[in-house]
């Protein structure tokens, strides 16, 4: 099994407590860090790691930091923990059982970036996530690792946990500081983007939980040793959220730039198939990602490998689709989660994923004619690139790429008035799966 | 009614953020903490606490889907219906819960004991199909894993 960076130690008992993480060399990075370096050599160090975002957009995160505008104005940093894409769910798992790793980045990535307050926005439905966080946090400030003159330096830095209340499109940056401003969570318009004017209107880094979660390893092991992991532009670990029709779904952290085959079949992570099936889709980065076809089932998860296929790296959540399953009743349902989260600011998102999802539903049920396939399409290009922020834009993918790819599905459910396949004739148990726990093979 | 106790730690909350407003949405989790959902009583309070008119923490409140607008069960149940449990068959689950319990989703039991609601991706695809109680995570529910949840929750109704 590869080398594990953020997930390493995941299964050592009591590894939530401080006291059990700096058993095993925790905040050690971060000590090594205040005495060592100076915050403009930390941000040159994780630009030179080549470490991108974990949220979705993987954007290189030491460039970000160094985007911040130098002004007479207070920084600050938010660390987007409001987790939501569907098909991901590798936040969660670092802040139930590795709080103090978070904690430990978000200091340091504080300190590379002068920040004196820091916020960790944790997703309101994550209710124990939010309390090992703030329980970390707690106990950080009583150890004296977070508060005035950390560990005896001159930096001193605030943590503020901030709890949700249910609401995806919190998880779009500039919406987040909305929320964090204690409005409703509408986003921006960029630019400024939130590194000139973000939070309180002060330059602002905005990084997702996983990428903060990686800074204390690349601290302590360095930049080289860092980008030594993965391919030439995609360097690093990533933790790869397998879901849907496989034998084993969980959490695994694999190098970037392997293969989606051996996510799915390799024995150590998701151990093929669900009884044997045929793969018919992948979505490899979360709902809002394009769906693949099974004959992309080698392609490397990496930015490029995957951008060059035609769909994204997202968040890393990898969902494999069987061939009993219906695409127009599968992008149906990812369709209502957009309908359902469209945050009503702007009029095509608001109004687009609403008759998208009336639509699809009329196709699903053998109302639709063979006109509403062309209309959908027409939709989500009246959507696509003309929303206000990228939620919009994430609603159109999978229906896109499933006309795409499996128009004949669309077309017989209109002359047919059913599914080609699966659902409708045969619904598979619930629970078919013994044993399949979240963390296997991650820990 | 909103305890004093209540009232002081939303001020605490208010001068703990760089902007009181800032303090919103965790006095709004506090209020409905006490009352079970958001009261007019508890828009005051918010209000009062964080400096803001009563319409703009309503504005807020009612933007968010944990702030309930009504009264709820003793047991609120979160039933994932998005995309990876859909895989899993969660609908099979929804209508499992349905006719057991007698309600339908987005309804409360007559006696007040369960609320059924679905909910969008909980983050924790891979044991689906999943749901909260109380926001509490049950994974890998089967039906079987579902009957012995209405058990539990027939016996608390009954205690």
């Amino acid at each position: 099994m590869p080398e594990l960076i953020v997930t390493k130690n995941l299964a050592i008992p009591g590894l939530d407590t401080l006291a059990t993480y700096r058993e095993h060399g925790g905040y050690e990075a971060l000590a090594h860090a205040l005495t060592a370096y100076q915050p403009d050599e930390l941000v040159a160090l994780i630009k030179d790691s080549g470490l991108r975002g974990r949220g979705g957009a993987g954007f290189p995160t030491g460039m970000k930091w160094g985007f911040l505008a130098k002004n007479n104005m207070p920084r600050y940093l938010c660390c987007n923990a409001d987790e939501s894409e569907p098909g991901t769910f590798k936040d969660r798992m670092l802040m139930e059982k590795n709080p103090h790793q978070l904690v430990e980045g978000v200091i340091i990535t504080s300190f590379a970036c002068r920040v004196t307050t820091a916020f960790i926005y944790v997703r309101g439905e994550l209710a124990k996530a939010g309390r090992q966080v703030t329980r970390a946090v707690e106990e950080a400030y009583a150890a004296g690792l977070i508060g005035k003159n950390i560990l005896g330096s001159d930096y001193s830095l605030d943590i503020i946990v901030h709890r949700g209340a249910g609401a995806y499109i919190c998880g779009e940056e500039s919406a987040l500081m909305e929320s964090l401003e204690g409005r409703r969570g509408y986003p921006r318009l960029k630019p400024p983007f939130p590194a000139v004017v973000g939070l309180y209107g002060g330059p602002t880094v905005i990084n997702n939980c996983e990428t903060l979660s990686t800074i204390p390893a690349i601290i302590k092991g360095g930049a080289q040793w860092y980008a030594s992991f993965g391919t030439e532009k995609s360097k690093g670990t990533r933790v790869f959220c397998l879901s849907g029709h496989v034998k084993k779904p969980g959490n695994y952290e694999l190098p970037l730039g392997t293969p989606i085959s051996t996510l799915i079949y390799d024995e150590q992570y998701g151990g093929g198939m669900l009884d044997d099936k045929k793969l018919k889709a992948i979505i490899p980065g979360g709902s809002s990602t394009f769906i693949l076809g099974a004959d992309k089932v080698n392609t490397p998860l990496d930015f490029e490998s995957i951008a060059a296929v035609g769909s994204m790296l997202g968040s890393g959540g990898v969902i494999a689709i069987n061939e009993d399953t219906c695409m127009v009743g599968a992008i149906l349902r990812m369709t209502e989660f957009y309908r359902d989260e469209s945050c009503g600011k702007c009029t095509p998102c608001r109004e687009g994923t609403y008759w998208m999802t009336e639509i699809l539903e009329r196709l699903e049920h053998g109302h639709g004619k063979e006109s509403d396939i062309k209309l959908l399409v027409d939709i989500c290009d009246n959507i696509s690139g003309k929303s206000f922020c990228p939620l919009g834009d994430a609603s159109t993918s999978s229906i896109t790429s499933g006309i795409k790819l499996f128009l004949e599905e669309f077309q017989y459910h209109v002359t047919h008035g059913h599914c080609m396949v699966g659902a409708g004739r045969t619904r598979p148990e619930i629970g078919a799966v013994e044993g399949a726990s979240l963390f296997a093979g991650a820990v | 009614m909103i305890s004093e106790q209540t009232k002081q730690r939303m001020c605490d909350l208010a001068s703990r953020y760089p902007v009181a407003r800032s303090a919103v949405m965790p006095a709004l989790h506090l209020v409905q903490q006490e009352e079970g959902y958001i009261t007019s009583e508890g828009l005051q309070a918010v209000a009062d606490a964080v400096g803001m008119t009563v319409d703009a923490v309503e504005s807020v409140a009612t933007f968010y889907t944990m702030y309930q607008q009504h009264p709820q069960g003793k047991h609120v149940v979160h039933v994932c219906t998005s995309i990876s449990c859909y895989l899993r068959n969660c609908d099979a689950l929804v209508e499992h819960l349905e006719k057991r319990l007698g309600i339908k989703r987005g309804e409360t039991t007559p006696d007040g004991n369960v609320t059924l609601l679905t909910a969008e991706c909980l983050a924790s695809c891979g044991t689906a199909p999943v749901l909260q109680v109380n926001g509490e995570f049950v994974e890998n529910v089967t039906l079987e894993k579902a009957d012995a949840l209405i058990r539990d929750w027939n016996e608390t109704a009954r205690a």
